[in-house]
């Protein structure tokens, strides 16, 4: 089996007015990037947590299925989860500076990461932070470690997240927009450098970001969230070449592509805002601001399938954007 | 003719000291930046952060003043003017509406405050100004009575845009204004923007770190790195033919949604850009990949080709 992370229908709730996540499934394969996309506030960060088990205390987490190797995530014990957090499943930020503490040294910081999960020497847990650092493209390794935080720019930081999370070589890696505080020159470095190790490692990659432009590069399979559900999933060339609901349609019309646009002419845009959901919601979240709404979309919509390994959740048929051209 | 902004030789320095005995920081935000601004334009700023940008919008806007050089709006030293003119002019679009707006005011009391600040505006007028405003951004008059917290970010913004132009305004320095709103809500604001330029004839100073929306929005684009401006260029040929190094690293590293192209290497190494430390010689020598010998030394001026300004050794 192939699958490093399989989730189906992950459902999270604060209290009685929020449904942050409402049923979503996805897998994650070894080797393979999953993009997880949408806006703020579509639960996707939430998602994360979730599989980590780092939700806040007044979260309520259910799931049918929530399985990291052969570790089944909704029976394992909390001492359990922290044996894994870190280890064979690590997570990286989108703010590397709140991440690090700043009274420790990096040295200090990425060594415990082993030692703890590990039980080797300091010594030679700082040997293997000073590697990984090299081998994120930081020069001069050994005056890092004994640097602070602060003394870093953004990017090192960064790096320094990732180097932190690849020490005890992890099976999976959720990276929460994990280039979104970051320069846009700073961040193809870093994606380049995600994209590198996850393909010599054979990491499997969970990537949480709102960006297309993102995914475009990174994902080999992506999935769409709006309002706490997935309502597009597909292999990224599939996505991109048919996108197929309505709200993936409309998102990518809204990027601004240099080149693409006359001058002045008007950008793509959704009308409204993403709608903050409770429990019991039923029918299209998108409704209100879908150009093809009708009063059916008040009732549960299908899951239906645009091609292989390619589905999405709205009851148009799959040729509509078809149609619609003609 | 008189331009809508110009800005000659444009410096501004901060000195910052962390405790007594630490030394002292001399940041050279903005480091000699002049340019012409044709009423009716849209100059788009770029670069990355710390780069100085915010600073020059704040020279711009006179909320600082420059430790040396000029800044003339309409034709008239900012310095020459007093703060109620100088807001019938000139006008701002901050980034983050969530802390742009008083959270305690009313949306209609937030909208109308550059007016009453006038002191020559009666109550009546006043209040239909503001909801003729409000009705142009598009918020709906029943949320004038309102706290900005009880509004979306696409919306505070909205209402940012329409307190900058309550006064109608000529000048509109936008600072990174849809930076914190999400791709959907940008994309409306964008729009919203341009169509305001149109309607009254606006002149906007646009600040972005994203280049797309900048080419999108702006006629000239100027490239700022650590205080200065390295390139300049009406946008299409900036975008067709960038000439500086770092113009180059800085399209190349823009990630449009097309799969399969993955992530290209701009080649800047690890080094950072620090404004209290600008390099001797070409001040983005270190990361850059064509960098020769001379480059370390020697300060390139800027130099003016077919309209189009670079500053670098090797064009």
């Amino acid at each position: 089996m192939n699958s490093v992370l399989e989730v189906a229908n992950l459902r999270v709730t604060f209290g009685n007015s929020i449904a942050a996540v409402r049923g979503i499934s996805l897998t994650v394969n070894r080797g393979e990037t999953h993009c997880l996309v949408g806006e703020s506030g579509c639960g996707k960060s939430v998602s994360a947590l979730a599989v980590m088990g780092l939700l806040a205390r007044s979260a309520h987490r259910s799931a049918d299925v929530l399985r990291f190797q052969d570790f089944d995530l909704t029976r394992i014990s909390e001492r359990g989860m922290a044996r894994l957090r870190g280890n064979k499943l690590a997570m990286i930020f989108q703010e590397p500076t709140t991440c690090l503490n700043p009274a420790y040294t990096i040295g200090s910081q990425m060594a415990e990461v082993l030692e703890r999960h590990r039980g080797v020497s300091r010594a030679r847990a700082l040997d293997r932070a000073a590697e990984l650092l090299g081998r994120v493209g930081i020069t001069a390794p050994g005056m890092r470690l004994r640097q602070y935080p602060h003394q870093l720019s953004g990017g090192l930081r960064q790096r320094v997240m990732i180097s932190m999370a690849l020490m005890c070589e992890p099976e999976l890696l959720i990276a929460d927009e994990p280039t979104t505080a970051l320069d846009v020159t700073v961040q193809a470095q870093i994606l380049r450098l995600l994209q590198t190790l996850q393909r010599e490692l054979g990491l499997a990659l969970l990537l949480i970001t709102h960006d297309l432009g993102i995914v475009a590069r990174m994902a080999d399979r992506v999935s769409v969230m709006y309002a706490g559900e997935v309502v597009e999933s597909a292999r990224s060339e599939a996505l991109f070449a048919a996108p197929t609901h309505p709200y993936t349609r409309g998102l990518l019309r809204c990027i601004p592509v240099p080149g693409s646009l006359r001058h002045d002419e008007p950008l793509g845009s959704i009308p409204g805002m993403v709608p903050r959901v409770a429990p019991g919601f039923a029918g299209c979240a998108f409704r209100d601001r879908c150009a093809h709404a009708i009063a059916a979309c008040a009732q549960a919509v299908p899951r239906q399938v645009a091609g292989v390994g390619h589905d999405y959740l709205c009851r148009l048929p799959s040729d509509w954007t078809r149609a619609e051209a003609a | 003719m008189t331009h809508a902004v110009e800005v000659r030789n444009v410096r501004r320095v901060f000195r910052t000291r962390a405790g007594m005995r630490t030394p002292e920081r001399v940041v050279r935000a903005v480091d000699g930046v002049s340019f012409v601004l044709p009423a009716g334009d849209v100059l788009g700023i770029v670069g990355e952060s710390g780069c100085g940008k915010s600073t020059l919008a704040r020279l711009i806007l006179g909320l600082l003043s420059p430790t040396e050089g000029d800044v003339l709006v309409d034709g008239r030293s900012l310095a020459s003017m007093d703060r109620r003119e100088r807001a019938r002019l000139i006008q701002p679009v901050f980034q983050d509406p969530f802390s742009s707006l008083n959270p305690r005011q009313r949306i209609r009391d937030i909208v109308g405050l550059p007016l009453a600040a006038q002191g020559n505006v009666p109550a009546a007028q006043r209040r239909d100004r503001v909801m003729e405003m409000l009705t142009r951004v598009g918020i709906s008059s029943d949320l004038a009575d309102r706290l900005p917290g009880e509004l979306s970010g696409g919306q505070r913004q909205r209402v940012a845009i329409a307190r900058a132009l309550v006064l109608r305004p000529r000048i509109v320095v936008c600072d990174e204004p849809t930076s914190a709103l999400d791709v959907s809500v940008q994309a409306q604001i964008l729009n919203l923007l341009a169509e305001l330029r149109r309607d009254f004839g606006l002149t906007y100073v646009f600040i972005s770190h994203n280049l797309a929306v900048v080419e999108h929005i702006a006629i000239e684009v100027a490239v700022m790195y650590l205080g200065r401006f390295v390139e300049q260029a009406p946008v299409d040929a900036l975008f067709r033919e960038p000439r500086h190094p770092y113009t180059r690293a800085l399209l190349a590293s823009v990630l449009t949604p097309e799969p399969g192209l993955g992530i290209p290497d701009v080649g800047l190494g690890e080094s950072y850009p620090d404004p209290a430390n600008i390099p001797c010689g070409c001040r983005f020598h270190p990361r850059c990949p064509l960098v020769i010998e001379r480059c370390r030394s020697e300060a390139p001026e800027g130099i003016v080709r077919d309209g189009r300004l670079t500053e670098c050794l090797l064009v």
